[in-house]
């Protein structure tokens, strides 16, 4: 490879080889130490009999330096927001605020015990409230349910609502519509309770074909799931005509909030015909990924949803005081025990609150600025196969360089020796090896041009030597893991090695 | 705004290369009459310092520095200082879900060894990387038996934790699932002989919870010798962790759900917790969620993959064996960190002393009160019978910032005057011996100068 291609993002650097957990232990080692009993001591074989437990199995014994060593290291392996651009298209990958992670730890909140009684649980219920006031502000709906765990949830519960508005009146319906552009989790949901899906194809701008959907629109239909921006990153420009298509054969409008990060604060989809959504405050509202969790996947609905709302609902009694209400006889049930991700409502209300207005607003600007750069940067460099124009994000194709054996995720991996995590790769699955990037709003101009500057040095690499891009990551720990092995064979657990 | 990195000029300039002239020029897919023209009626922009002064005063507002004999699914156990020093590395918390492995090898790495201390703990072949909590993990298992079975029904306990029962019954209603409950027995345990007639050609699975919703600890044997014979599997749904390091696990269960928060992840008003699914090989590709595998690179170094994906919802679309997308895996990270600090010898230590501090305060509890559910082993809770109502003890404890039992008449109203007390190792002597003289109520050695100021009861009602 010519020196030109050496990246200026990244550089070799020591890091340390370390073990599995188990592969340090040793008997006797310990990194516990309990107070003294102050109570009389216990047999546990007396009190417990046959259920007594008198073996731990394989399970580790080490020291306290081992145990910051062993994740210290470990986590040097990771790539992370705080390291660089993370542009994974549909995954909102932003600055994640230390404050955020500060207040979640206040005591009080930290230590709150989800059954304590209302009297001493006003602050953990005022939050709930106003974070639930202003999400409802930011997407123009009239109520909310922060019980859903996670994104996918939050689907799961509006199409339970979905259903039970369709049940009250007279008719569950039997299918929804899912346009081919949309994220996986929708068809998945859709089953899980018991809708067929039918899908729903894109036009030629990318977006709801709204001629197809007429057709295909009938009393059958519950719902369209869509999602606004669509996962090319392009507006449906022709959103209230689909909604009152939807809304004039009774069905309803289901939006996947995932890409909500293109709309706070410059538009809201109650003012543009949903009926009901999700949003994802580990996406929008900034609370961490953690390598996959926890999510939050609040749901907001018009009124006449509002009584299908999971239990327990946060309300404000008569006294002026904040508490749960359980008696709701047309509520979809339970979807998780207690109240949801409490500790994610605090870190998105604790962003929320540093951002205000104008900084939510200038937040969605720069995102959706920041995606509109980097197209400009590499268009005719990579296929652009939708001329449409971008909000949040943009999708890209391996079309020119897949000519040379290149594919997208080829690519990706190549982006890795250049210090930057690859963009989403294959998706959507109506762009034939997709690139999809999203920048966010957290990058400054100089991170971006170093991105951009990577881009055009790796299809420079795909014309003079696609071996050598076929061959990446060089620069990692490991090279590239045989996948297929790991499912054919899998191991899932680690054993001792006499067994 | 602090968070966004751009000057005035960098946006001029980024505006210039774009070829617009206003922002305006981006929204414009936005049909006008859809643009927000307002400011979002939202709290203004505050300093850092002001939003921590606004949570310190919620904080305030909740429970604070409150003792607390509260359990029923979210246990207060001690939380080593190590798990919050490790989890808020940037490297952990603001990464992404692991498919870039050779980019990830530090959260898959991590997820391999959760996956191996779960399954050692609970006695099964293999973990998954996490659910999201015990209420799901058991809905999803229950999934998960329906479609190794083939079989459509499923039999639950009525001492599984209410909140569980309510959430599987929102899973199972679209996927026509009946569910048939099963009664306990005068020592808290499922009735084996109602669980038998309960059992149908159609019973895909067994749900129970050990140690119960009651603290009791079940005979999951038995119970699996019932579910077995008519060819349905039993799940096993485990709400107290630290129960593993002295209870048997239940290994002759087929899946167990279990919620790992005891295992050092706060209570935090109910979540994030920690759900997870372990199950045996034969099951494993009907497993729901995550997992991580060993391999290894083209140089044959060992490394770590998600694998098995052709079962999730990304893959399989409507076809997936659920939709489940999102893990918890920092929350899991933490689970991981404490089974690592406390390990094969602490945890034992630790689930000994929840044991101990338990039985003293059964013990002395009974002395006054009738404790039922006798007849059985039990862990670190326990149920109070009390002729006075537990919700008038508990508002009197709350005057002294004690946090009693969890009240059971709600779920169970034919137990009457109960409530379901917890200890773990953070619940001291002297809380256990204040809160029983407190809830013996008016009359009370030490109490009675406060009582006749407070409570007007008569000295017999709490008695």
């Amino acid at each position: 490879m010519t020196t030109k291609h050496i990246t200026r993002k990244a550089t070799r650097h020591v890091n340390q080889n370390e073990g599995l957990i188990f592969e340090k232990s040793s008997p006797g080692k310990a990194a516990w130490k309990l107070p003294p009993l102050d109570v009389p001591e216990v047999d546990p074989a007396k009190l417990l009999g046959k259920q007594e437990r008198k073996d731990l199995g394989n399970m580790p014994e080490v020291s306290e330096i081992e145990i910051i060593r062993h994740f210290t290291r470990l986590s040097t392996w990771n790539y992370a927001i705080d390291l660089g651009m993370y542009p994974l298209g549909s995954c909102t990958m932003k600055y994640n605020p230390r404050v955020n992670e500060f207040v979640a730890r206040v005591e009080g909140l930290a230590n709150g015990h989800p059954y304590q009684a209302e009297k001493i649980s006003q602050g953990a219920l005022q939050i709930m409230k106003t974070l639930s006031d202003c999400l409802l502000e930011i997407t123009g709906m009239d109520a909310i349910t922060l019980q859903p765990a996670a994104g996918a949830q939050g689907e799961l519960t509006g199409l339970l609502m979905v259903r039970a508005y369709h049940e009250s009146q007279g008719n569950a319906r039997k299918k929804i519509l899912i346009p081919d552009s949309a994220h996986g989790t929708n068809p998945a949901t859709a089953a899980t309770v018991g809708y067929a899906v039918e899908n729903l194809k894109s036009n030629d701008r990318g977006m709801v074909d709204v001629a197809a959907l007429a057709a295909q629109m009938n009393e059958e239909v519950a719902a369209l799931m869509v999602t606004n921006p669509n996962t090319l990153g392009v507006f449906e420009q022709e959103i209230h005509k689909i909604a009152d298509l939807m809304h004039a054969k009774g069905g309803l409008l289901y939006m996947d909030g995932a890409n909500m990060n293109a709309l706070v604060g410059k538009a809201r989809p109650g003012d543009f015909g949903v009926d009901v959504m999700h949003l994802n405050l580990h996406k929008t509202f900034s609370t961490p990924h953690g390598g996959g969790g926890p999510g939050s996947g609040p749901v907001a609905v018009k009124k006449i949803l509002s009584p299908f709302l999971p239990t327990p609902v946060v309300i404000t009694k008569p006294d002026g005081t904040l508490g749960f209400e359980y008696n709701r006889p047309q509520s979809v049930g339970r979807v998780r025990a207690f109240y949801g991700n409490f500790g994610m409502f605090i870190r998105a209300l604790a962003y929320i609150f540093a951002n205000g207005p104008d900084g939510l607003r200038q937040t969605t600007e720069d995102a959706v600025l920041n995606a509109n750069y980097i197209r400009k940067g590499l268009e005719g460099v990579y296929d652009l196969p939708y001329s449409t124009p971008s909000m949040h994000e943009v999708v890209f194709s391996d079309k020119v360089q897949s000519k040379k054996g290149v594919k997208t995720m080829d690519l990706a991996k190549r982006l890795i020796d250049y210090g930057f995590h690859p963009y989403t790769t294959a998706f959507p699955l109506i762009v034939p090896g997709a690139l999809m990037i999203e920048p966010t709003e957290s990058e400054p101009k100089e991170e971006l041009d170093l991105f951009i500057e990577a881009m055009k040095s790796i299809a420079e690499e795909v014309e003079e030597d696609p071996q050598f891009v076929l061959d990446a990551p060089h620069n990692t720990r490991i090279s590239r893991l045989d996948e297929t092995a790991a499912a054919r064979k899998p191991v899932l657990r680690w054993k001792p090695e006499q067994e | 705004m602090r968070y966004l990195p751009k000057s005035p000029a960098d946006r001029a300039a980024m505006q210039q290369a774009i070829g617009i002239r206003s922002i305006d020029d981006l929204f414009s897919p936005i049909p006008a009459e859809y643009r927000l023209t307002r400011d979002l009626a939202i709290p203004r922009q505050m300093a850092e310092s002001e939003i921590i002064d606004w949570f310190k005063q919620r904080a305030k507002e909740n429970g604070e520095g409150y003792a607390s004999f509260l359990g029923a699914g979210a246990y207060a156990h001690y939380r080593p200082v190590v798990i919050d020093a490790l989890v808020q590395r940037g490297e952990f918390l603001t990464s992404y879900t692991p498919y870039q492995a050779e980019f990830a090898q530090g959260t898959l790495q991590a997820i391999f060894e959760f996956q191996t201390m779960v399954s050692e703990l609970t006695g099964m072949d293999l973990a998954n990387a996490s659910m999201y909590d015990g209420s799901t993990a058991a809905a999803e298992a229950v999934m998960m038996a329906v479609r190794v079975t083939g079989k459509n029904s499923a039999v639950v306990a009525r001492n599984l934790h209410p909140e569980y029962r309510e959430v599987l019954t929102t899973y199972a209603m679209h996927q026509e699932i009946p569910l048939t409950t099963v009664a306990y027995t005068d020592s808290g345990q499922i009735d084996l002989q109602e669980l038998e007639k309960a059992m149908g050609d159609d019973t895909a699975c067994v749900l129970i919870q050990s140690p119960n919703f009651f603290g009791t600890i079940e005979d999951v044997e038995a119970i699996a010798d019932i579910a077995h014979k008519h060819g349905g599997l039993l799940i096993v749904s485990i709400a107290e962790a630290v129960s593993l390091g002295v209870v048997e696990p239940p290994r002759a269960a087929d899946i167990v759900a279990m919620e790992a928060q005891s295992f050092g992840v706060p209570l935090g008003f109910g979540g994030p917790y920690c759900g997870v699914l372990a199950t045996k090989d034969k099951f494993v590709r009907q497993m729901p969620g995550r997992l991580a595998g060993q391999t290894v690179d083209k140089n044959g170094k060992r490394g770590f993959v998600l694998t098995l994906a052709t079962r999730e919802q990304h893959i399989r679309r409507e076809k997936a064996t659920s939709n489940i997308c999102t893990n918890q895996a920092l929350v899991a990270l933490m689970v991981n960190i404490f089974m690592t600090v406390y390990g094969k010898v602490g945890l034992r230590e630790l689930a000994k002393q929840n044991l101990a501090k338990t039985a003293y305060a059964a013990g002395q509890f009974g002395k006054q009160s009738k404790v039922l559910f006798a007849g059985a082993p039990r862990f670190n809770e326990f149920v109070v019978q009390t002729t006075e109502d537990p919700r008038a003890i508990n508002s009197r404890l709350l005057e002294h910032k004690i946090v009693g039992g969890f009240p059971l008449r709600k779920f169970y109203p034919e137990l009457g005057h109960a409530a379901l007390w917890c200890c773990t190792e953070l619940t001291t002597r002297s809380m256990i011996d204040k809160a029983i003289d407190i809830a013996a109520g008016p009359g009370a050695e030490g109490e009675r100068s406060v009582r006749s100021l407070n409570n007007p009861e008569p000295e017999e009602v709490a008695r």
